[in-house]
């Protein structure tokens, strides 16, 4: 989740306010593949994935593109606006009840020694692993990814070799996307959903983004770690409802120590 | 080959460039002088689709490029190394270069053009791992050419390329744009070290206040009184 957000802020400098309403679109239509259509998630996450990178393009296009050269207030008020009408649509088409989405891997657990492993979770993170290795390597190592880095790096150069940077832009904006469809789909059996559930994902994967490094994978992978090892101790040492107060804890101590995050570039 | 008839360009309500006719032949250096705020690179711009025609026409071959982005004049073979360089930064040099080859020309004969850019210039082939960004200005200077060799353009057009180097440097890239003339490269310079310009190139125009002042052959230019008095100071 939070690598697409970082990708999206990289490549355009545009901040997604509507990152984790996309994101409980994506488990919303996990929900629906698997009370309709009887497709676990585990398998569905790639059917969500591609409908949020339409989704993803379709903003991009329809959106961003014309508020880029747009100061930044402007651009947060675009996507909240966004963010305000995924919310309210998934309020209208599935109702304020929580939802959540059953898969046989969810009741599984392994008992390794004295420790129980939640086998659903050991297999989200696995994925995770995947496709953020495999997002690096289409960045690397593929013509369209070097584009998309280029992009990142000076739209203008990008423009001078004869980019269309507009384009480019729509396909990072609809990978990004497709990240939060893919996570989305991937959490549903694990956590319990409803339409506001959106902005707190959205305000945990910033969180994520900042501690990490805007505009950098590893620090996204890294600081998604982080925040929820420090949110499990919380919920363990203190109350399961206090376990915030220890991520935003570490926020606040990386912006204090290194206010470009950990693995982020200092603005120059 | 390239022919401009009356362009106007301009940013908000300044005209920069107002009624610029010029033409390259196939073959040629052609420069483009004049001092800070005469409408140089507004004009190169302009051609390169970069900003958009107000009035005018642009030809390349007979074929009008007014109206096309800038992906469009690359892909009909002009190639452009801005002001400033414009790499990028956080990429290695082969990254670099690399992304040059965008064209269909360029992307058919990458691996000889790479061959070409290292001969012009060895420093970048030891430098090839390394990230653009951290190179001295005159190794960006020529990572921004080398890109811009690497669409196989017909027609390069450079802008202010001695800008900020030590003048050893500066005589190293004018050397080498004469070496990639004679590979049968036409080229379009705008440049503000006259002196440099007009020595290398086989024409030249003048640009004050947004028009062409004065035009002819380098040679000629460099003994003009009117050139001496204004950009030479003698």
């Amino acid at each position: 989740m939070a690598v697409g957000l970082t990708l999206i802020f990289g490549v355009m400098r545009v901040v997604n306010f509507a990152h984790g309403d996309m994101m409980v679109w994506g488990m919303y239509l996990a929900f629906v593949l698997s009370t309709r259509a009887g497709i676990d998630p585990y398998v569905s996450f790639v059917v969500c994935a591609a409908a949020l990178f339409v989704l993803g393009v379709a903003v991009q296009r329809g959106l961003v593109d014309r508020i880029l050269a747009a100061p930044h207030e402007m651009q947060i008020l675009l996507m909240l606006g966004v963010a305000l009408v995924l919310e309210n649509t998934a309020l209208l088409a599935f109702g304020p009840e929580p939802a959540r989405v059953r898969s046989p891997l969810a009741r599984l657990t392994w008992d390794v020694g004295p420790l129980y492993v939640d086998v659903a979770r050991l297999v989200t993170f696995g994925l995770a692993i995947v496709l953020t290795l495999a997002l690096s390597l289409f960045l690397f190592h593929t013509e369209r990814g070097r584009l998309i880095r280029a992009a990142a790096d000076n739209p203008y150069g990008a423009m001078v070799i004869g980019t269309d940077v507009r384009r480019v832009y729509a396909t990072a904006f609809g990978i990004g996307a497709a990240c939060v469809g893919a996570a989305g789909a991937l959490v549903s059996p694990i956590l319990p959903f409803q339409p506001p559930t959106g902005l707190s994902l959205s305000v945990t994967s910033f969180n994520i983004v900042i501690i990490g490094g805007m505009g950098s994978l590893l620090g996204a992978f890294i600081g998604g770690l982080l925040v929820s090892v420090a949110e499990s101790l919380g919920a363990v040492f203190l109350r399961p409802s206090l376990k915030e107060l220890f991520s935003f804890s570490l926020l606040i101590l990386i912006l204090l120590l290194r206010p470009a995050g950990l693995f982020g570039r200092r603005a120059s | 080959m390239l022919r401009l008839d009356a362009v106007e360009a301009g940013y908000g309500d300044v005209m920069a460039a107002r009624a610029v006719s010029l033409e390259v032949r196939a073959g040629e250096i052609v420069a483009l002088i004049g001092s800070n705020g005469a409408g140089k690179t507004t004009t190169l711009r302009a051609i390169a689709g970069l900003l958009p025609l107000r009035g005018g026409s642009v030809e390349l071959e007979g074929r009008r490029l007014s109206g096309l982005g800038p992906a469009a004049v690359v892909a009909a073979g002009i190639a452009h190394v801005p002001e400033g360089r414009q790499l990028f930064p956080t990429m290695t040099v082969r990254e670099n270069l690399e992304l040059g080859a965008r064209t269909a020309a360029g992307r058919a004969r990458r691996a000889e053009t790479l061959t070409r850019v290292f001969e012009l210039f060895p420093r970048l082939a030891e430098r090839l791992g390394q990230l653009a960004g951290t190179l001295s200005g005159g190794e960006q200077q020529m990572v921004a050419i080398g890109r811009a060799l690497m669409a196989r353009p017909r027609l390069l057009m450079l802008d202010e390329p001695s800008l900020g180097l030590a003048p050893v440097v500066v005589g190293a890239i004018f050397a080498n744009l004469t070496a990639i003339n004679r590979d049968g490269l036409t080229i379009l310079l705008v440049e503000q070290n006259v002196l440099r310009a007009l020595r290398c190139s086989h024409r030249a125009y003048v640009l004050e206040n947004g028009t062409i002042t004065l035009a002819g052959d380098s040679a000629t230019l460099l003994a003009d009184e009117r050139i001496k008095r204004a950009y030479l100071g003698r």
